[in-house]
């Protein structure tokens, strides 16, 4: 069976720097893949490659069969690849507004039933709904940009450090929702550098250095003395 | 249709044609009437690239002379009934258009002046003495058209209407709103799966026949010009200054600062320039203080702050 996500040898770089080494990662269908890494290892190139934000100078990027690695950011979204980033959500607009435009390109009926999924999952934004989305709190502005991203009915939805700027309680909230979508059948990629996610990986990636160091299952990462040592700050 | 589009047509955009089209049986001065109209074009036009896409064209003029001159020239050259030339004017415009769509890669303040120097090229290329057989050069244009003020005002109005429409319809269609979109954040409009090149583009050219179809009435009425005179900066400057105080990217807005402005112009800019300039630029300084997002939005301030 082919994977849902598939990146081989992929490089990418800025100007005379190259970032990525020949990234091999997969994302199959149902998974949650966590991708773990210290800043600057090349998480967030590597997510904006696969968005069409950067462009790749080598090896090849699949999605759901079809090498999407020269295709516009627009058409990847519009295949049910869905990117969420707090930077993603329109400041001006109401929370509302974000949604819909989330779901441009979804049947209208979809699209309305979908909200109503949307808001009772994230109940804190159904009482802001007719606020600007400038005006929200930096757990909720991640909340809409999840639920924006979602609006979109996506395949695959990839996350950059969904955890970053936020307090302990909120981000076992933002856990704690992304494992409700989860049951509903989507798959997710995952950056991040807080270990708490791990709990909701099916399968890890580690990346260092613009390549992949190691993949397997969390049970694995743990049961390995140096990888647990880099990431959970243990002392053997 | 859009339920809003239609509200918008007939409470702001009829209005004001219905309004210019009787004000000639109250007042005579048809000449002021027209060029009334041609700034409402000309700062609507403006509105539709700036208020939409952020791109701020300070050579919007470059369409205008385009216009005037693709007006004349078909006049004079391929002796063409006048209102084909008018049409004519605004291909000539939308061929300026296409030709400078690589510029819309570079943004903010590089954008505007690259514009404003594509602008000055077009000038000097046409006022160019080789081409006195093609252009008239710095000679200018002397057409044999008949004098029609009637039909240069009417068709002066039809214009306005149709750019009205389009910015009425950007406002409140689905294109419109992903265009919107675009210029609040393009990260976040390319993550919904917007096409931003090509919203831009069909604002950009929108614009650009717009300007083009105003420029070759402009023509058609002066039927003596010289080149400097369809390709004045100042053009460029008033449609701006109207636009950005009226509130970039509202109907109504464009109106309100051609309205105010450009008549306040003609009420004392001619007869004491000195206290004209000195309104124009205390109106200007207050308004960027105090009301950056334009006249237009000040009730939506109100009502947000209630």
């Amino acid at each position: 069976m082919s994977a849902l996500l598939q990146t081989t040898g992929l490089e990418a770089g800025y100007g005379g720097v190259q970032v990525l080494w020949g990234v091999d990662l997969d994302v199959q269908e149902n998974e949650t893949v966590v991708l773990l890494g210290p800043n600057g290892a090349g998480k967030t190139t590597l997510l904006k490659c696969l968005m069409g934000l950067l462009p790749t100078r080598g090896g090849s990027i699949q999605f759901r069969g079809q090498d999407i690695s020269r295709l516009p950011s627009r058409a990847r979204v519009r295949l049910g690849l869905s990117y969420m980033s707090e930077l993603a959500v329109f400041s001006d607009l109401t929370v509302d507004e974000n949604i819909d435009l989330g779901a441009l390109f979804v049947d209208r009926a979809i699209a309305r039933r979908r909200r109503d999924e949307l808001y009772a999952l994230f109940p804190i934004l159904l009482e802001k709904k007719r606020q600007a989305a400038g005006g929200l709190s930096g757990g909720q502005r991640k909340m809409l940009g999840v639920a924006k991203a979602l609006a979109a009915e996506p395949k695959l939805l990839v996350m950059d450090e969904p955890s970053a700027g936020l307090s302990p309680l909120l981000v076992s909230t933002v856990i704690k929702s992304l494992a409700q979508c989860r049951s509903g059948g989507l798959s997710l990629l995952i950056a991040e550098q807080n270990v708490k996610f791990l709990e909701l990986g099916d399968r890890v990636f580690t990346m260092e250095g613009g390549r992949i160091a190691f993949g397997g299952t969390p049970a694995a990462i743990q049961a390995d003395d140096g990888l647990r040592r880099a990431y959970f700050g243990l002392g053997v | 249709m859009h339920r809003l589009f239609l509200r918008d047509i007939g409470t702001v955009v009829l209005p004001l044609a219905v309004l210019f089209a009787v004000l000639p049986y109250f007042y005579d001065n048809g000449l002021l009437l027209l060029n009334f109209v041609v700034f409402l074009v000309l700062a609507q036009g403006l509105n539709l690239t700036y208020g939409f896409s952020g791109y701020l064209p300070f050579g919007y003029v470059g369409f205008f002379g385009a216009g005037a001159y693709g007006f004349s020239m078909m006049m004079t050259l391929a002796s063409a009934p006048p209102l084909l030339a008018v049409l004519g004017g605004g291909v000539a415009a939308l061929l300026v258009g296409l030709l400078l769509t690589p510029l819309l890669r570079l943004q903010g303040a590089y954008f505007g002046l690259a514009s404003l120097a594509a602008s000055e090229a077009l000038l000097h290329l046409i006022g160019n003495p080789s081409l006195q057989d093609l252009t008239g050069g710095p000679y200018g244009v002397r057409l044999n058209t008949p004098y029609a003020p009637q039909s240069t005002y009417v068709l002066a109005i039809v214009i306005l209407v149709l750019t009205m429409g389009l910015v009425a319809w950007l406002r409140h269609s689905r294109f419109g709103l992903q265009l919107q979109a675009a210029r609040d954040n393009s990260l976040a409009a390319s993550m919904a799966g917007i096409d931003i090149v090509f919203g831009r583009l069909v604002v950009w050219l929108a614009s650009a026949v717009a300007a083009g179809l105003i420029g070759a009435v402009f023509a058609w009425r002066a039927s003596t010009f010289f080149p400097d005179a369809v390709f004045d900066i100042n053009f460029s400057i008033f449609a701006i200054v109207f636009t950005l105080f009226g509130g970039a990217g509202t109907l109504l807005g464009p109106v309100l600062g051609v309205m105010l402005l450009y008549g306040l112009y003609n009420a004392i800019g001619v007869s004491a320039p000195q206290y004209f300039q000195l309104g124009f630029g205390l109106l200007i300084v207050v308004l960027v203080l105090f009301f950056p997002e334009g006249l237009a939005a000040i009730p939506r301030r109100w009502a947000r702050h209630g």
